[in-house]
């Protein structure tokens, strides 16, 4: 039973495997589209629909009617940046896997380096603290009499 | 600073995190928020889906509220939202349809079947309607101002929760709005 199990599971993912590597549609890339700039493109784009992957990785029927529209309008000489645009003016900012920079999303960008600043700030206070501290322990009249009751020298030990 | 303060201070921030993490848990990740919400509604010019000869546009929605609800036949969803449609459209809602990436054969038969409540269907068979729409799943149904502007999005399908607190009130308030 278990063995029929793993043998069915075996089968479906590698028929399933095999569906997914054939997925990607042959665009017609001799013509205007580059084809290294297309896949880098759709590369950072994603899928609305599987949020995990991008519109080069994805199945989904939407992924695959993203990336018609991405080449056609690469055809059409739109630059990667047009490309972009058309696409967040109807899905939004979300669409792109690196999120741009604007007042909404500077907590995002900048947030891990003010974090670091900070975390700076407080070890530079911290050490500074315990270096005076290490100064000021003793009054100079304090350090005197430390000396003569533990003696000045080291006692050497072999 | 004061002792005290330097203590509460881990604390106070432990909570706020967690507060932070909290609110994150109750998000919907899969509800994408729409940048065409209070935008023009975009253009459009598709054949009806009951009748592939005549054109049905965007300037459709002009001067009046309207919901256009976008379905298949293979979307689950919205089979389950339809009878919500039906309702509204007895109420008086006046909804549009944009049947989307469907046949047309399976669709006309749906609306036998279960019952028509669009003024008219828009056949969106390659789903470039759908894009320029943002749409990402089906049901999606916006609702459109008088003048013809997005102005809401529900994502998924309807329920009669949704409908009493969301889609009613804005729509009155709408109702109210000059053409």
């Amino acid at each position: 039973m278990m063995i029929r199990r793993v043998l069915l599971l075996a089968t479906l993912l590698t028929v399933f495997s095999g569906a997914m590597a054939a997925g990607l549609e042959a665009f017609d890339f001799s013509g205007n589209v580059n084809e290294d700039r297309y896949k880098n493109l759709i590369a950072q784009l994603r899928c609305l629909v599987c949020q995990n992957q991008s519109l080069a990785d994805s199945e989904a029927a939407l992924a695959h009617d993203l990336r018609r529209e991405v080449w056609e309008l690469m055809d059409q000489g739109k630059s990667d940046k047009e490309v972009k645009a058309f696409l967040v003016a109807r899905y939004g900012d979300f669409v792109l896997y690196n999120p741009p920079v604007k007042p909404s999303t500077y907590i995002l960008w900048y947030g891990p380096f003010a974090l670091l600043a900070i975390g700076l700030l407080v070890l530079l206070r911290t050490l500074k603290r315990r270096s005076k501290q290490a100064d000021s322990g003793f009054s100079t009249e304090e350090q005197e009499r430390l000396k003569q009751v533990l003696g000045t020298e080291k006692p050497d030990k072999e | 600073m004061p002792r005290f303060v330097r203590y509460l201070a881990p604390l106070v921030a432990f909570v706020a995190l967690a507060g932070l993490l909290y609110k994150g848990l109750s998000l919907d990740p899969k509800l994408v928020p729409s940048p065409l919400i209070d935008k023009p509604a975009p253009a459009f010019s598709l054949p009806l889906l009951q009748h592939p000869d005549t054109q049905i546009s965007d300037s459709n929605f002009r001067g009046e509220v309207t919901l256009f609800n976008v379905w298949a036949t293979w979307c689950v969803a919205c089979r389950q939202e339809h009878p919500l449609l039906m309702q509204l459209a007895k109420q008086g809602v006046r909804i549009y349809g944009l049947n989307y990436k469907d046949e047309r054969a399976a669709a006309k038969r749906w609306l036998q079947m279960f019952g028509d409540p669009y003024l008219a269907n828009a056949f969106d068979a390659e789903g470039r309607t759908g894009i320029d729409w943002g749409v990402y799943g089906t049901p999606e149904t916006f609702v459109v101002d008088k003048k013809g502007v997005i102005r809401h999005k529900i994502i998924g399908p309807l329920t009669s929760d949704s409908i009493q607190h969301e889609l009613l009130p804005l729509l009155k308030q709408l109702q109210e709005e000059d053409g």
